[in-house]
């Protein structure tokens, strides 16, 4: 499980995360809901370690990232904004580099690869260099690697952006399959995207946390009955 | 130890994934080349060494040096893979040494590929192995301290070119440090206490007697030292932006 505990992060006089605390629990898909500028980002790397807060904690599992970075890391899987990977390697010199790193060896590391090569397709484009690979493909390199050491945890920064409307939908219904036995924190802008795969939703804006519910709850407190008319509502008419 | 050979690997092989490797290679080769038979008047000299080729290398690395190291961090930070990178379980510490090492293994590699200039001199005379064999070792020391510097620069900055021209000044000043050029500048007015200090910090001090097949346990001290704090302030540079 993931607790925050009123975090904050300071670039200078911005105040790009102000104060935000949640916990979540294992089984549970949380989307963290926001305009662009909102934190998201900012909230999922301090998370993941990849940078420092100005103040507050995140305890993972147990582990506190300020003093044990590296046990609760091992226990996540991460996918960075904009899913950076090298490029010049190819996805399956990426995955090796990944499973050595995590130290996955032999059954398990065969197993593991075979799984995710075939759940997110990468077969035809295994031995291409990755700086030749459309979008798409990058995202699920990207993907691949997050979910490769079947982490009990997993941080997705905008999963499905880039990809084709089936693309999409696979990588959607791959975050369901996971769902059951897993934490799932997904960033995004995408309305659509709460409704199909989240179990709870926090929507953020301006670094605060403005809403914690179900999305069957927000899109109850519409007149419309849509999440959008809510989404504006609540961050106060920010494009989404 | 395995992550940080996973590291080393994955740097080293990326040498190889785009020209840079055979650029550097075939220029350090060639230029060492000239450098040892034109330039440094190897056959007028009619002396079985290669003083000539060791004495013209350090001026080598400052050019070839920093264009390995500027890509080190700063294309990491530019593409964005240092997120992915630095999420992983892995510590500053592996991270660091395993670029450095896979920094390190390639200028071995590439001097190792100078062994025509070898061979040439002991076809042609009878030169002191043991001295040559001192002078490479001289030089991949002088490379490690080199490249230290320009892996830590490189941490500094997402732009290669920056990290390419910093590392080159930093690196111009430990050479020259040891020179009456820049001492003159200084023992005019410093105690000589300090004047000394900056002579001692030379890169040129230390390689010459190395270069000349002498191993002062002094000068390997003074080379472990330096890529260790250069090392230690790269570990430090990673963390500061993490606070960022």
């Amino acid at each position: 499980m993931i607790k925050i505990d009123a975090l904050s992060k300071h670039f200078g006089s911005i105040v790009a995360v102000d104060g935000i605390s949640f916990e979540c629990a294992s089984g549970e898909v949380i989307g963290l809901l926001g305009p662009n500028g909102a934190g998201k980002s900012t909230t999922m790397k301090m998370i993941t370690g990849f940078i420092t807060p100005s103040c507050g904690r995140v305890v993972v599992d147990g582990y506190d990232m300020a003093t044990d970075s590296l046990a609760a890391r091992k226990r996540m899987g991460y996918l960075p904004e904009g899913a950076p990977s090298y490029s010049d390697m190819t996805p399956r010199a990426q995955l090796n580099f990944v499973a050595k790193v995590r130290e996955l060896q032999g059954d398990v590391l065969q197993t593991r690869m075979a799984q995710v090569i075939s759940a997110l397709h990468l077969e035809p484009v295994l031995d291409q260099s990755i700086d030749t690979l459309s979008k798409g493909f990058k995202r699920r390199v990207a993907l691949a690697q997050a979910i490769l050491h079947d982490p009990g945890i997993l941080i997705l920064d905008e999963p499905t952006d880039g990809l084709d409307p089936n693309q999409k939908y696979e990588v959607r219904e791959l975050i369901k399959s996971m769902s059951a036995n897993k934490l799932i924190l997904i960033s995004t802008h995408l309305l659509d995207e709460v409704e199909a795969v989240c179990s709870r939703v926090l929507i953020i804006a301006e670094g605060k946390i403005l809403r914690d519910a179900t999305p069957a709850e927000l899109v109850a407190e519409s007149s419309t009955g849509r999440l959008d008319d809510v989404f504006r509502e609540i961050t106060g008419g920010k494009a989404a | 130890m395995s992550v940080i050979k996973a590291i080393f690997d994955r740097e080293f092989m990326g040498y190889f994934a785009t020209p840079v490797a055979y650029v550097f290679l075939i220029i350090f080769l060639v230029l060492a080349g000239t450098f040892t038979f034109e330039i440094g008047g190897f056959y007028e000299r009619g002396q079985a060494d290669l003083r000539p080729f060791f004495d013209y290398l350090p001026w080598l690395y400052l050019f070839l040096v920093p264009s390995l190291t500027m890509r080190l961090w700063a294309e990491e930070r530019k593409s964005g893979t240092i997120e992915f990178l630095m999420t992983l379980p892995i510590t500053p510490w592996q991270a660091v040494l395993g670029k450095f090492l896979a920094a390190w293994a390639f200028t071995a590699l590439a001097l190792t590929l100078s062994f025509p200039i070898w061979l040439t001199v002991n076809i042609l005379g009878e030169p002191d192995n043991g001295a040559i064999l001192a002078g490479y070792l001289g030089s991949l020391l002088m490379a490690g301290g080199f490249l230290a510097i320009g892996a830590c620069l490189s941490a500094l900055t997402r732009n290669q070119v920056i990290a390419f021209i910093i590392t080159i000044v930093v690196c111009f000043g430990f050479l020259l440090a040891g020179l009456p050029l820049v001492l003159n500048l200084f023992s005019g007015w410093a105690p000589q206490v300090f004047v000394d200090g900056i002579a001692a910090l030379s890169f040129m001090t230390h390689f010459a007697s190395i270069s000349r097949g002498v191993i002062d346990f002094r000068d390997i001290l003074y080379f472990a030292l330096l890529i260790g704090a250069f090392l230690y302030a790269n570990t430090i540079v990673l963390q500061m932006k993490q606070a960022d």
